[in-house]
């Protein structure tokens, strides 16, 4: 069992299929059959809920589905909970 | 999958329902008293009451009457009663209804009062339940079918599994001559160049953006806010879903893989032929699955990921879930638990072919959970203020 997925070779986040720990070292699978990273979470990530899979700066955007899903407002490091406070949409 | 026929109620104008309901259906507010009565007067009948249908004007109204006219029109609608407070606006949708050849009789409040007119129009719906309940069941090609689509309290999980599952049924369905629609304007907002790209035509591509121009023009014309907590929900965002183009890119996945959109249609517009088509909707689940079962769908295929446990009065929904969660917790919500895609144990395939044997199933007769349950939400789409 995987402890994330990752739609697209390209996506910057992965999507926890299990609750994830802090400290925990997680794999991921890709959906078409891609290589996925493994990472070490720094915080405990839900099921459902996005992990970083490399460093962002406020400004950078991430992408999920091989699209861009928003603009990075906080600093976000490798292993961290992508979420509403630090990703936003570009749209409205 | 093999799956080609079911067993329906074929109407008078050769549609094809999978349910064979007696509606009472009030033509505006004020009638809703009088047809909840008919309705507990007659077993087997079902009313419909809403809160609009009087004062409304201009493409507010045709949208009004296409909505009343189209849910009592349904082919999952065997017979009709109407009810309004006059009988200008009462004839006019039972005329609309009479256009299938199927019964249907209007009674109006003035003159009457509600005691006379519920006398009246229970004797009428005993006469159509008695004459409905010996209608019988044929065998009915999956191409009679049509299907609609939408997700609701969606999160994460309904992008890696249950709208891909659902997009499965439609490259299926399709591919055999079903019709089907999908809509929720404001919710392909981020994946709006995708959905361009899955239409037919450049003329339909351009058709589709200009409805989704307009959606998103009114959006911004009337936001107070960057819309969090509106679209995406306060319960996408618990699940996990972090922006508007998350979402849309997530809700996509039901259109499939192969199948090319052939045309968009109007709030409640009937399609015109077969193939998949765009319905401009609300993203609200009770206002959209209204719009599609007064364009004549009869059966709804609803991911949800966090448990939206929406009904339809007159179109069956079947929901399914990927959220092991929600499965768990909220069983009784769903039909199908395809969870299972997300531990690596049931490919995406394999869940397009058990949502078509649970829509086969259900189309048969077996009754969804929120059936059973009694969810009937029947909302009708509201443009603007009434005069």
């Amino acid at each position: 069992m995987k402890e994330f997925l990752m739609h697209d070779a390209k996506d910057g986040v992965g999507v926890a299929v299990v609750d994830i720990k802090a400290g925990q070292e997680v794999q991921g699978v890709a959906l078409h059959g891609q290589a996925a990273p493994r990472v070490k979470a720094l915080m405990e990530i839900p099921l459902g809920h996005k992990i970083a899979l490399r460093d962002f700066q406020p400004g950078d955007t991430i992408i999920k589905y091989g699209c861009d899903i928003g603009k990075v407002v906080a600093p976000i490091k490798t292993g961290e909970h992508v979420h509403v406070h630090n990703l936003k949409t570009k749209r409205w | 999958m093999g799956i080609s026929s079911f067993k329906g109620f074929r109407r008078e104008n050769g549609r094809v329902g999978i349910r064979n309901h007696v509606v009472i259906l009030p033509v505006d507010d004020i009638s809703n008293a009088a047809c909840e009565a008919v309705a507990g007067n007659i077993k087997g009948t079902l009313a419909l009451p809403h809160a609009y249908g009087r004062l409304q004007f201009g493409e507010d109204l045709e949208l009004f009457f296409r909505t009343m006219i189209g849910t009592g029109a349904n082919p999952n609608v065997a017979a009709c009663v109407v009810i309004g407070i006059e009988p200008g606006w009462t004839q006019r949708i039972v005329d609309g209804i009479a256009k299938t050849g199927k019964p249907v009789t209007g009674f109006s409040i003035e003159r009457h009062g509600d005691i006379k007119t519920i006398a009246a129009a229970s004797i009428k719906a005993k006469e159509y339940v008695h004459w409905a309940s010996e209608l019988q069941r044929e065998d009915c090609g999956i191409d009679e079918l049509y299907i609609s689509v939408k997700c609701g309290e969606s999160d994460t999980t309904t992008g890696l599994g249950s709208c891909p599952a659902v997009g499965n049924v439609i490259d299926k369905t399709v591919a055999q001559g079903s019709t089907a629609s999908f809509g929720e304007t404001s919710e392909l907002t981020g994946g709006e160049h995708i959905v361009k790209s899955k239409a037919a035509t450049p003329q339909i591509a351009e058709a589709f953006m200009k409805v989704w121009s307009s959606y998103t023009e009114m959006i911004f014309k009337e936001k107070t806010d960057d819309l969090s907590e509106s679209q995406p929900t306060k319960g996408n965002i618990r699940g996990g879903l972090t922006t508007i183009e998350e979402k849309a890119l997530g809700n996509i996945e039901k259109l499939g893989k192969k199948t090319k959109f052939v045309g968009v249609l109007k709030p409640a517009e009937a399609p015109s032929g077969k193939g998949l088509w765009f319905m401009d909707t609300s993203s609200a689940a009770a206002e959209a699955i209204t719009l599609w079962a007064a364009s004549g769908a009869v059966v709804h295929l609803f991911p949800t990921g966090q448990g939206n446990v929406i009904g339809n009065p007159i179109e069956p929904v079947i929901k399914l879930s990927a959220n092991p969660v929600t499965c768990s917790t909220m069983s009784e919500h769903i039909d199908l638990d395809v969870s299972a895609i997300l531990r690596g144990e049931m490919s995406v395939d394999q869940a397009g072919d058990k949502l078509l044997e649970m829509m086969v199933r259900t189309c048969n007769g077996r009754l969804t959970a929120a059936e059973v349950l009694g969810h009937r939400e029947f909302v009708l789409t509201k443009l603007y203020r009434s005069a």
